[in-house]
Formats: C-alpha cells, structure tokens, sequence
C-alpha cells in the first residue's frame, strides 16, 4: 500500500482568487490525497522549490484572472531545471481574457508543459479521476 | 553574603565577570581582563574573579555558583546543509544562529566530494544537517548523511533535524562509525513553518557537554559552576526577557538588539516583523520571532579593512587610515582624534549590520500592476533599539552610533525602525542578564530595566 500522493494547489502569479483553490483542496483531501495548499499568489518559482522539499507527485494550478499564460512564460524549463520532470502539472480556471474558446486555451496551456488543463466549470471529480489515473500510470498510486 | 551571583562571559578578546546582589538586585562590581584561553582559560578568570574579590568581598561559595557563556576559541562554529536554499538551508541557518553559532558554511543540494572536502578543512563543532518536509524529499537528505558518515574524524559532532521518515535509514547509515550524531525534530516540518527551538536546544546542551571540553573552556568548571551557552545566547536570552517581560513584569515590548564587536556585529531583533502596510505580501520562508545575524565582515578589531572599504567616498577626519590601523592592532582610542574615526567605523558597522538585518520591500511587475512584496521582517515600527559591545558601550556617544540603525527616506526599501527610543546596556552587563534569566527571569528581568539608560 503506498502512501498518500503528495499534490500541490494554489492560486497562481498574482492573482488574489482563493475560492477555486479552496474547494479544489478540500475534494482532493477527501479523495484521500496529501494536499500542500499554498492559498494564493503564489510565484511559479515557489510551486517549484515547495515541490522539491516536499517530494510533490502533482502541482494543480488555480487561475480566474485571465493572465495565467503570462505568469507562467518559462515555467516549464524552470521546473525541468530544478528536477521536476516527472511531476504532474494540472491548470483550471479562466486562462485567457475575453469570450473565447477554450479550446485555446487548452492548446496554450499545454505547450507551456501542462499534463492536463481545465476549464472553470469542469466538475472536479472529473478532475480527480484524471489524477488517479495519471499517477497509476506512473506507478505513483 | 550568599546573595550575590557572579556571572561571566569568556569573550574572544576579554574575560568579563560581573558581581550582582540578586535581594538588591544591584550591580556590586565588573571586572574585564583580556583573555587567556590560548594557554588556560582559568588565569584570566581568576585574576578578573581577584578583582571582584577585592571590591565585593565574595569567596569561594560564590565563584562554585558562578554562571558562564562563552565566545573564545573561535566561538560555535557550525556548517549547516539543506535542500533548497530558500526553504531548509535556510531554516537551518536561522537555527544554528538562534543556539548562538557562528555558521561558516551554508550548503543547499547534494553536497559534492569536493565540498566536504572543504568541511572537513573547516573543522566545524557542530554540522547541522536538514532537508525535506516530514514526509517530503528524501533524496538530498540521505545522500548527504552519507556523505558525512564517511567523512573524517574533522566531523565528529553531527544532529539531524531534516524529513523525519528518513531517520531510521540515517540512523543505520551512522552505525558504529564513531560520530557522535543526534536526531531532533524537523526545522522545516511543513512548507511555511519553522521550528527551530528543539534544535536549538540540542545545540546548546552538545556545547555544554561536548565543544567546551575540546576548547580548553570546560577546565573553568573546576572553578565555576558550568559555562552554559554561547555568549550570543546569553545575549538573545537577555533580549527575549527585556521585550517580552516575565510572570506579570511587562517587557518593552518588541525590540532591537545591537551588538558591535571586536570580530563581528550582532543583531538580534524579537518581533514579528508582519508587513506595516496592508498592501504589501510577506513571502518566502517566515522568520523567528527572535532573530539574530551575525556579520563576520564587521569586526572593529578584525576587520578594519572591510570597514574602510565601505566608507570609501565619505569624509573622514585627517589621520583616519593611521588611526584604524591602530585599531587593528588592538589600541583603544584615546585622543579626541581617535574616538572620533572610532565614531565614524562603529556607526558604519551598525548601519551595514542593520540593512543586512532588517526585511527588504521589493516592487514586483505583474499583469495586474505593481505589487509590493516583503522578504523578511518589517521593523520599521519597532520602539526600542538597545545598544551594547564595546564600539557603542564605550563610544564617546552612543546615541549618534545606534542612530545609524535607523530607516532612511533615500533607502526605503529597507525596513529599519523609523522612532524607536535608544538604550544602552551601560555597564555591558546584558550577557549577565541573558545568564540570570535561565535560574531567576524575574530578577533578571528587574536588573535589566533598572540598568538599560535611555539616551
């Protein structure tokens, strides 16, 4: 039996929303998960060194303002850098400004590196299985 | 007669001994004697007890109840090792300077043969080894425990206080090596969370039981009774009891302590140090509560080259360079000259050693606009500033020397107190005092007060 996956949340760049990240934390603390909850504002670079000491499985990003994109320019190399390859990197969120399809948004985000990208009305246990299953592949669950 | 305690600390340059009557709570005498811990640290300590004798009349019932710290032989040096530099490599240092060390190496990552080559030259008392929250990294901890397991006899003393899930392989790793290494709590148990005062505590009783027996220190024990911390402690301890008061005695309330020496400046300040202004986001590991820096590169004796360096470009009276380098050689000032370059380099020290001290505002860019965010602490609404060591105590006047601690419109962005009043530990007792407060806080605390002036 291995021990609970370590995941972490947070309100990305300098973005003041919390409530996402909120309730996201408390299902994936329910579902049984190890949950690091940075609250918000939180830097890229600080995800990066708090996956470190904490040996993280997954990072899910919470973002409603729009200019996650432009918080996030780099983190991917930055991430690789400090030896966070293997981790898995989640967004959801309203990731762009306007009325637009999310679509791009989804294509955005993942040529920045993230594994999966949500948007701000996706039902989280949706998201939660997609974590499951993502660490099962990689043995981590 | 059995009333009175003697109190001493054995600096690095002096032996200083202080005689206090704990009923009147008085100081009976001070005795300051340059230190002899070179050839045996008793000869000093029993001229400057001599002393004391002559004018307080105390015997040898007194000197056997007699509390020390220390500073001489090098002082606690200490390595640390962590992870990632801004979250456990840094816990690690703010513990060790907590206990009172001087910490000579700071690494973070895995450590490479050629660093512990380096270790192992350095010859420190204690190597402090963290890494990984509880239940985090296991990797860089466990390598690193290797590493020092297999490092020579240089690196006898090691206490870990890293991930705790690594500690039964850690242990297993150390078996019948001959270290001598001991297990604390986490100083980084959780993202956003120091705690550093187990380690400190397993600090200051491996100094007590282990370092002052290499040092040549532990021999005074055949006069006094034990030599109980590093001399740094003493002085945190002091300043922990003056702010935050004892039993129904209220303290001053948060506060600065400077400490300006022959070899370095010290800085201690016990306060929260939360952002003033709403707008601005404390980020990055939290600081202690009570914090303590030392500036190796600050020594009014050792260091004179690294002070005339930062005052290039001001104005110095005639005479300066000639001066300072009696400074270094060890004279004291004498001439009005001569006290007025002493002035000039004690209050650099005291301004660099704050700036370095103090929290940092920095204006970062984001999409939504300037933001303001805070490293460190905020302590521009601190109230008290205490000045005490030898450059501010026996300056021509102290009061212009703390000054240059205080926040400037033209550096704002260092958050230095802004109106706080100025005392000064006039009869440079607040080691004693630090001492004092481990049998009798109260009196302690009542001693402090009546004698910190205000100037």
């Amino acid at each position: 039996m291995k021990k609970a996956p370590t995941v972490i949340t947070g309100t990305v760049g300098s973005d003041v929303h919390v409530i996402g990240t909120k309730v996201l934390s408390r299902a994936l603390r329910d579902a049984g998960f190890n949950v690091v909850a940075l609250g918000m504002q939180v830097s890229p670079e600080e995800f990066i060194k708090v996956a470190q000491e904490t040996n993280a499985d997954a990072i899910l990003m919470s973002s409603l303002y729009g200019m996650a994109d432009l918080d996030l320019q780099g983190f991917n190399e930055k991430r690789l850098e400090a030896g966070l390859g293997d981790v898995l990197l989640y967004i959801g969120g309203i990731l762009g400004l306007g009325r637009h399809d999310f679509k791009e948004d989804e294509a955005k985000f993942k040529k920045l590196g993230f594994d999966r990208v949500y948007p701000p009305d996706v039902d989280l246990n949706v998201a939660i299985n997609d974590l499951k299953n993502d660490l099962k592949a990689k043995g981590k669950m | 007669m059995d009333s009175i305690r003697l109190f001493i600390d054995f600096g690095s340059t002096y032996t200083k001994v202080v005689a206090i009557d704990l009923d009147k709570e008085e100081i009976l005498s001070t005795a300051r004697v340059p230190s002899t811990v070179e050839t045996d640290i008793t000869l000093a300590l029993d001229e400057a007890l001599r002393q004391i004798a002559d004018s307080s009349g105390i015997g040898s019932l007194e000197k056997k109840e007699a509390l020390a710290c220390s500073s001489a032989a090098g002082g606690l040096r200490m390595v640390c090792s962590g992870f990632v530099p801004d979250f456990t490599s840094k816990a690690a240092k703010h513990a060790a300077l907590g206990a009172g060390a001087k910490v000579i190496g700071c690494y973070s990552y895995k450590l490479t043969e050629q660093e512990i080559k380096a270790i192992e030259a350095a010859a420190p008392d204690i190597v402090l080894i963290a890494g990984g929250t509880d239940g985090g990294d296991e990797q860089v901890i466990i390598h690193n425990a290797r590493m020092f397991s297999r490092a020579s006899r240089a690196i006898s003393n090691i206490i870990v206080a890293g991930n705790k899930a690594t500690y039964d392989e850690i242990r297993s790793l150390f078996r019948d090596n001959g270290k001598n290494v001991i297990f604390t709590s986490n100083v980084m148990p959780e993202i956003g969370v120091l705690d550093v005062a187990p380690c400190n505590r397993e600090i200051r009783e491996l100094f007590m039981r282990n370092i002052i027996e290499a040092k040549g220190i532990a021999r005074a024990k055949s006069i006094i009774k034990d030599v109980i911390m590093p001399t740094p402690s003493a002085v945190l301890e002091a300043a922990k009891l003056v702010a935050d008061g004892y039993d129904g005695v209220g303290g001053l309330g948060e506060l600065i302590v400077i400490d300006p020496g022959g070899a370095t400046t010290d800085v201690h300040s016990i306060a929260h140090g939360h952002p003033s202004r709403g707008d601005t986001l404390a980020v990055g590991l939290p600081e202690p509560y009570q914090k303590r820096t030392v500036e190796g590169d600050l020594g009014m004796k050792y260091n004179t080259d690294t002070l005339l360096e930062l005052i290039k470009g001001r104005e110095t009276p005639p005479n300066f360079t000639s001066i300072v380098e009696g400074f270094h050689e060890g004279k004291l000032p004498e001439t009005e000259e001569e006290f007025a370059c002493h002035q000039l380099l004690s209050s650099i020290m005291v301004r660099v050693a704050m700036d370095r001290h103090a929290g940092k505002i920095e204006v970062i860019y984001t999409p939504t606009g300037e933001k303001l965010v805070q490293h460190g602490k905020d302590l521009t609404g601190i109230r008290t500033v205490i000045g005490t060591g030898g450059p501010i105590v026996f300056s021509s006047n102290p009061r212009q020397v703390l000054e240059a601690a205080l926040f400037r419109e033209e550096d704002a962005f260092s958050l230095k107190p802004r109106n706080p009043r100025f005392y000064l530990d006039e009869h440079y007792i607040f080691y004693a005092v630090g001492l004092l407060s481990q049998v009798e806080p109260k009196k302690a605390l009542n001693i402090a007060k009546k004698y910190l002036k205000q100037i």
